[in-house]
């Protein structure tokens, strides 16, 4: 069989497949949301200060809160097979075109994340490897030790109070100067600067997770046979190290980038509200506060779909990278 | 006196410091004519790999180091040359094939391109021209369909067509030396016999010098022309291959030719007719079932044991030989129904076990034990001796100081110091493991004893050692023992009845003297066909053992 079709095929299957955990995270997440304590009605009550038990069991009744669990739930999940993410009260808008505001500049900050730390993070591994027991790798690994222990928010914190406040070399928060009205190229350049910041601060602790993988990983594989082999044929050096370890050291370090995105979102939620990122991170953590269920199951749904999306498309590109690893 | 192609003069290589001796290899002496096969021969921890490592200048500096001495090639001296100047020899001048193809292939890199390389850091020629020479080659050590092969990669070839795709690179520039370091360890026997083949073809082809690293006498006799034998880094005895095998002086040389099983079977023994265990008609196959998230999902089945019976008698030893992959393990897990199968019945004194649950099986269990092949992966790194073997006991409801007892009595019958009880594994050597796993099958005082390639891991003298072992226990405990191995000169000594598989499938059974001196399967034929050295008539052997 040819292996366009092969790789057609199995990405359809591995699509199917996503539907049933898809389903199973939705059904977790709502019991989950729901042992908490209070629901929307009562923030909003809490909020105007005075509300009547009859009015919020109006409210109660309009949402839909009323009902038993099993039937909340049944309701949810055909909206969700009819694509109807519900509608969210406190921000006063459909769910669906809620998230999908905000997806954007989260996508943005997790591919440039992503970027910045399996790059940087594969480009450090492999320096400290050749330049085993130098400086060069004396200075990586406890760049990597210190990144590594170090918690995001503090970073976070810190970036700002030197780089933003000291320095004033970019924006404290936000994603662009909207007052500022750019237009075009301009406007690209300003997200830019705004990301700056964001990026690093959610890359360092990856950066110095790849680092430490990749290094570790090219020195298992210049103990490896093949190796000798490829000396034995009279390679050079750089021929052994470019084409013959980093290629083999490169996929452990694939497969923990993919298992990561997942936990990439996780962290993006702290690293938005220092920042101030109109991202799915805040939305999430502003939501929770104010018992919005409807649009909590809404991001959770979407990142979900994202990790299950994102582990398939690291699996198609590892059977690239190793053919050992048959598709289909 | 001509000039050698290659020689070494009084080399020593350097063992780092707290090593177990100070130098790999002391004082050593060799010489290399071309058109000459020269076999390093010597058990695990010689010195004679780091010999032929240390000619390539692969030796895994700075821990392991050139200390004195000079190997003259041309006149060049490796030890001293520049890097650069070393790396234009290898690959080009002297080359070198390794023990397991598999793992000295890389792993994500076509065939086709690892053969290219060579062309491309040794010489000049355009891309097509690299091409046609690759696939000339790969047609040159007899690869089916060279074009495809070369966009293969290593996983995607069987064992034997790796060698030979190794082979073909190693030949790529028709070197003056190829240094063979164990190349056919990790074959079938059939295969090896081919790759030998091809390795002497290739050699009168391009005349060169072959330095042959290798462990088994059986391969020396079939392909030296001269032979070294090293012990613990030193060149113990040298010379021509009739010399050295048929009338060795050193005392060394003469244990280990004494220690290398006679393809004569021994003498034929009474045979009892009451059967222990009896199989019938069993299967197993690999890869059958769907899961439930496979969507259709087609999966490869592998028939691993097809349709066989046999009967297992008192006392006897059956023997189960066969090559890689003919389900020979996958028969004896099933037996003692370590491994469950699809199909048909296993009876052991009469009683039929196949479909019994766990508990009902827990008594049965002591009546059969397994001693597996690998005595480092078999015995779990965190438990102390003793309490492995009193493990097994205890299980079975004996008390803790019967089982102690027991264990402490199980170690001297193996041979081993009492006080090994409180020691861990990692303190023993590959012999002393497999004298461990044996008392620890033994501790359950069973009525069979399934071995599992028990020596193939091991060194000859050891090999005789454990194999004499596992005899005297057999007779002193009445033991009926299922055997396992692909070696059939071990066989030929331990057997009474041989089981010849392939495929899933029995294709012969009869007593081991019939299956030596008249086999009527092919396959039988082909096989002993196969065992290197069985030319080699030990006539000297009893007046050269100890």
């Amino acid at each position: 069989m040819n292996r366009t079709n092969k790789i057609l095929r199995y990405v359809s299957r591995r699509l199917l497949q996503g539907i049933p955990i898809i389903l199973a995270i939705i059904v977790l997440n709502f019991f989950l949301l729901n042992l908490a304590e209070g629901d929307a009605v009562d923030v909003l009550a809490g909020e105007a200060g005075s509300a009547t038990p009859e009015y919020m069991e109006q409210l109660r009744a309009k949402f839909g809160l009323d009902k038993p669990l099993p039937v909340q739930l049944l309701v949810y999940l055909k909206n969700v097979v009819t694509l109807d993410l519900g509608y969210s009260f406190r921000h006063d808008m459909p769910v669906s075109k809620l998230i999908v505001d905000r997806f954007w500049p989260t996508l943005l900050l997790m591919v440039s994340t992503i970027i910045l730390a399996v790059g940087f993070g594969i480009l450090l591994g492999l320096l400290a490897a050749v330049s085993l027991n130098t400086w060069k790798d004396a200075v990586i690994t406890v760049f990597a030790l210190i990144t590594y222990a170090t918690p995001l928010f503090w970073v976070g914190l810190m970036m700002i109070v030197v780089f933003s406040l000291n320095f004033g070399w970019f924006p404290t928060s936000g994603m662009e100067n909207i007052a500022a009205f750019h237009e075009g190229f301009d406007r690209v350049k300003d997200i830019a600067h705004h990301l700056v910041l964001p990026t690093i601060t959610l890359s360092l602790f990856y950066l110095a997770l790849y680092t430490r993988m990749m290094r570790a990983s090219m020195l298992e594989q210049y103990g490896l046979d093949y190796v000798v082999t490829a000396r034995a044929k009279g390679l050079t050096e750089r021929r052994i190290t470019f084409v013959h370890v980093l290629r083999n050291a490169l996929l452990p370090v694939v497969t923990m980038a993919g298992v990561q995105v997942g936990a990439l979102i996780g962290g993006s939620v702290i690293v938005e509200s220092v920042f101030a990122w109109p991202g799915l991170g805040m939305l999430a953590f502003e939501s929770l506060f104010a018992r919005d269920l409807n649009l909590l199951l809404g991001i959770f749904l979407l990142s979900s779909a994202l990790v299950v999306a994102v582990n398939l498309i690291v699996d198609v590109i590892y059977s690239f990278l190793d053919p050992r690893i048959e598709i289909g | 006196m001509t000039k050698h192609l290659l020689s070494i003069n009084d080399l020593s290589i350097l063992l780092p410091e707290g090593a177990d001796r100070k130098c790999a290899i002391d004082n050593v002496n060799l010489t290399l004519n071309a058109g000459e096969t020269l076999c390093v021969v010597g058990e695990s921890g010689s010195g004679k790999s780091l010999t032929a490592k240390a000619i390539m200048g692969l030796l895994p500096a700075p821990h392991v180091r050139v200390g004195s001495g000079s190997i003259n090639f041309g006149s060049e001296d490796l030890v001293q040359v520049s890097y650069e100047r070393l790396r234009q020899i290898r690959g080009s001048e002297i080359s070198m094939i390794f023990q397991e193809p598999m793992t000295a292939l890389n792993p994500v890199m076509s065939i086709g391109n690892q053969i290219d390389e060579i062309f491309r850091y040794h010489a000049s020629m355009t891309k097509l021209e690299r091409q046609g020479k690759a696939i000339q080659l790969l047609k040159d050590v007899k690869l089916p369909d060279p074009k495809q092969i070369m966009n293969t990669f290593p996983h995607e070839l069987s064992g034997g067509q790796r060698q030979r795709a190794m082979i073909a690179m190693a030949l790529a520039l028709s070197p003056k030396i190829l240094i063979a370091d164990e190349p056919t360890t990790a074959l079938d026997v059939t295969t090896q016999a081919q790759i030998l083949k091809l390795i002497k073809e290739m050699q009168s082809t391009y005349n060169s010098g072959v330095l042959f690293i290798t462990h088994d006498f059986g391969v020396v006799a079939d392909i030296a022309d001269r032979v070294a034998v090293m012990q613990e880094g030193l060149i113990v005895e040298s010379g021509k291959v009739d010399q050295v095998l048929n009338q060795p002086n050193h005392p060394y040389t003469k244990s280990l030719i004494a220690a290398v099983p006679s393809l004569t079977p021994r003498a034929p023994r009474k045979k009892s007719d009451e059967s222990v265990i009896e199989v019938k008609k069993l299967n197993k196959v690999f890869g059958g079932e769907k899961s439930f998230f496979g969507f259709g999902k087609s999966k490869r089945i592998v028939n691993a044991v097809q349709n066989v019976s046999l009967d297992l008698f008192q006392g006897e030893t059956l023997g189960i030989v066969g090559e890689s992959g003919s389900g020979k393990s996958t028969l004896a897990r099933c037996i003692i129904r370590l491994m469950d199968y699809d199909d048909g019945d296993v009876s052991i004194d009469g009683t039929n076990i196949s479909k019994m649950g766990r508990a009902e099986m827990r008594p049965v269990r002591a009546k059969m034990q397994m001693v597996f092949q690998d005595p480092f992966a078999s015995l779990n790194p965190r438990i102390k001796i003793g309490n492995i073997i009193a493990q097994g006991p205890l299980i079975q409801g004996k008390s803790k100081s019967e089982a102690e007892a027991r264990a402490r009595e199980l170690l001297s019958v193996v041979g081993l110091d009492s006080k090994s009880y409180d020691r861990y594994p990692h303190e023993f050597s590959g012999g002393q493991r497999q004298r461990i796993g044996i008392a620890r099958a033994l501790a359950l005082k069973p009525e069979v004893l399934v071995a599992d390639e028990p020596v193939s891991a091991l060194d000859v003298s050891i090999q005789a050692q454990i194999l004499k072992l596992l005899d005297d226990i057999r007779i002193q405990m009445n033991l009926s023992m299922i055997f396992i191995t692909h070696d059939l000169r071990v066989a030929a000594q331990v057997c009474d009845r041989i089981v010849v598989m392939r495929y899933g499938e029995i294709v012969e059974v009869g007593t081991t003297s019939e299956i030596f001196s008249n086999p009527t399967h092919d396959y039988s034929k082909e096989l002993l066909n196969a065992v290197p050295g069985k030319g080699w008539e030990k006539e000297n052997k009893n007046s050269a053992s100890l």
